[in-house]
């Protein structure tokens, strides 16, 4: 399963596509899609472009968590740096 | 120091305000990501994985209590109330808002300073020693040489999208603290047999995934010559180097290909052609900028400071301190004070803006308004008188910048790894916290004298593990960190690269395997040596044993 993720442009603060079409800044809180639905999402974000940059797509497992090769490396970003848990997502998800 | 002239603030103004009208474009939708990335990058902003970063130039690693005071307010009003020092004199905001980024350049344009050239194929920011202007050992000041190479090199033209990044460090004295062997150009002032002072030209050097110590290519270049030899080199490397392969477009990839006679013969040929010209300064203009570096009207006193004598006597923390963390100073009196900024478990090269403030305040009451950055991330106090050393140490002390263990295993760089950077397989800094606090016992690091531990979390090498005495590089096996340990590195004067001893370790091995390492050394060292002195005497057999026993 994949989930499309982005940095909002105006802060660079972490982003997700929702199931919406909104972006949200909690992955749980993220569009799942199939691989292929996956890459149709992220191809048809053109138009928004002023909301984020990069995005591209990250594998999550069904309950909306990272997983895969790039695990660590994509919850650190949804969560804040591991040596500074007072700074970042985590500080702020209480 | 020096100070901007009406081109220098004339330039920096025309950026930020170029700058502001770029990201007004990207927001509202004129610029699309694809263009505005390198403009972003011209002026040294980076997308991280949380956040923007911006990396601020630190010229050669001065600053004045102003301009430092400036760096700890934009981290208070615009980041998250610190910054971080690299290992190449700058500072790194982690987390500035793409919207405020043109009012921070605004505002460090107030005090001279600035992002230009802190990224992109640019010759970036010159680094030099720390101690320059204050130490004996040096033959004169190197700043002025490095200035006069920041100016040359500020919006080069021929220069600004060389085939890859470039980066020049400049040394004036024996003892290399400012790595010249591992970077594109390393510049060592040094004296001819007939007392002729000039540089000593090393090209080729660099870290990475090639990691090569830098090859002289000239023993000697009369100090005058300087740039119009710069400029031969950067042509060379500018037409031949290659543009193909992003991991083949250093130098040093083009010197080792050529050879270094060939190499030095391109230069050699394309220096004749304009050696003499108007690029080669002259001795007015050279001397109009050394005047910028006079030295400070220091006090005539006595080499040794009774007050100084009678503290170390009655405090042994501060004798402590004084022992491992000042140096030598050229004037009587006085002494180099380097503020550490590895306190045990902390994150190296981190500084919160109060703590930047204290050193600020510091700078300006005790060591004549300067501050220096150096490349193993800490800070330095370059002119303190020694009567004074008792206060300036016990107002570091309340800022919990008084850590006594400069050159000790506990003073370890470590790039920001995967806690904050896009291009990190493994996280370095809790590998750098960790052995901190395995070593936590100041007696014992004491007793172990220099051990340079550095570590990064990526081939890209930010945290110079290649020259480390004990090197630690972080390598993702299937989503896992494991980490690298080479050994006997040194990026000082007798400048080589370690020894990759074996396979890697996991997260929860590697600071046992890092003590067994000094634990053998303890045992095995002669008096008064150096782990990296008994690696090279003893070889890297038995280390390896030690790395790997009970794993």
């Amino acid at each position: 399963m994949k989930a499309v993720t982005a940095n909002r442009l105006a802060d660079g603060r972490v982003v997700y596509l929702a199931p919406d079409g909104a972006w949200t800044e909690r992955l749980v809180n993220a569009a799942i899609f199939e691989n292929i639905e996956a890459e149709n999402a992220l191809a048809s974000l053109g138009a928004s472009a002023i909301e984020f940059a990069d995005a591209y797509l990250i594998e999550v497992h069904t309950d909306g968590y990272p997983s895969g090769r790039e695990a660590l490396r994509e919850t650190i970003r949804n969560s804040g740096p591991t040596i500074r848990t007072d700074l970042g997502k985590q500080a702020e998800n209480g | 120091m020096y100070r901007y002239d009406e081109f220098d603030a004339a330039i920096v103004y025309d950026r930020v305000k170029q700058f502001r009208g770029q990201v007004e474009r990207r927001l509202s939708g004129e610029l699309s990501e694809d263009e505005f990335k390198p403009l972003r990058l011209m002026n040294g902003l980076y997308l991280q994985l949380h956040a923007y970063m911006l990396r601020v130039a630190i010229p050669y690693g001065t600053l004045s209590s102003k301009q430092l005071r400036k760096l700890a307010h934009i981290a208070r009003k615009y980041d998250k109330g610190y910054a971080h020092f690299t290992t190449r004199q700058n500072v790194q905001y982690n987390w500035p808002a793409l919207v405020d980024v043109p009012d921070i350049l605004d505002g460090l344009s107030t005090v001279e300073m600035h992002a230009i050239q802190t990224s992109g194929n640019c010759i970036r920011n010159v680094t030099s020693d720390q101690y320059a202007g204050a130490t004996a050992e040096e033959i004169e000041d190197p700043r002025p040489w490095c200035e006069i190479i920041r100016q040359w090199s500020t919006l080069h033209p021929e220069f600004s999208f060389l085939p890859r990044k470039f980066k020049i460090a400049v040394t004036a004295s024996d003892h290399d603290r400012a790595a010249v062997r591992v970077h594109d150009i390393g510049l060592r002032l040094h004296k001819s047999l007939t007392g002729e002072v000039g540089f000593e030209v090393i090209v080729g050097g660099g870290l990475g995934r090639t990691p090569i110590i830098g090859p002289t290519i000239r023993e000697f270049l009369p100090k005058k010559h300087l740039l119009s030899y710069l400029e031969a080199i950067l042509r060379v490397y500018n037409l031949y180097g290659r543009r193909d392969n992003k991991y083949k477009a250093r130098i040093k990839i083009l010197v080792n290909a050529e050879g270094v006679d060939r190499f030095r013969e391109q230069v050699e040929q394309e220096w004749a052609l304009i050696k003499g010209s108007d690029l080669d300064l002259p001795v007015c203009e050279i001397d109009r900028i050394r005047v910028y570096f006079s030295p400070p009207v220091f006090e005539r006193l006595p080499h040794e400071s009774a007050s100084l004598k009678e503290s170390i006597q009655s405090d042994d923390g501060f004798a402590r301190w004084v022992r491992v963390n000042t140096a030598a100073h050229k004037q009587p009196g006085y002494a180099i004070v380097n503020i550490s900024l590895k306190p045990i478990g902390g994150v190296p090269g981190d500084a919160t803006d109060a703590q930047m403030e204290a050193a600020a305040d510091l700078a300006e009451r005790y060591s004549f308004d300067e501050i220096r950055v150096t490349h193993e991330q800490n800070l330095c106090l370059p002119h303190v008188k020694k009567d004074n050393l008792f206060a300036v140490w016990t107002t570091l002390k309340q800022h919990d910048l008084a850590t006594a263990n400069i050159g000790l295993v506990s003073d370890i760089i470590a790039c920001p790894g995967l806690d904050y950077c896009t291009l990190a397989n493994t996280r370095s800094i809790p590998i750098a916290q960790r052995i901190s606090e395995r070593f936590a016992d100041f007696d014992v690091q004491e007793n172990l004298g220099e051990i340079k531990v550095k570590i990064s979390g990526c081939i890209n090498a930010c945290g110079h593990h290649h020259v480390g005495h004990i090197g630690i590089l972080g390598v993702d096996k299937k989503g896992e960190e494991f980490y690298q340990v080479t050994l006997g590195g040194s990026a000082a004067e007798d400048a080589c690269l370690g020894d990759i001893v074996g396979r890697g370790l996991s997260s929860g091995e590697v600071v046992d395997a890092v003590e067994r390492l000094v634990d053998f050394y303890r045992g095995e060292r002669n008096d008064g040596e150096r782990f990296l002195d008994a690696y090279r005497r003893l070889g890297p057999g038995p280390f390896k044993e030690a790395l790997y026993a009970n794993a």
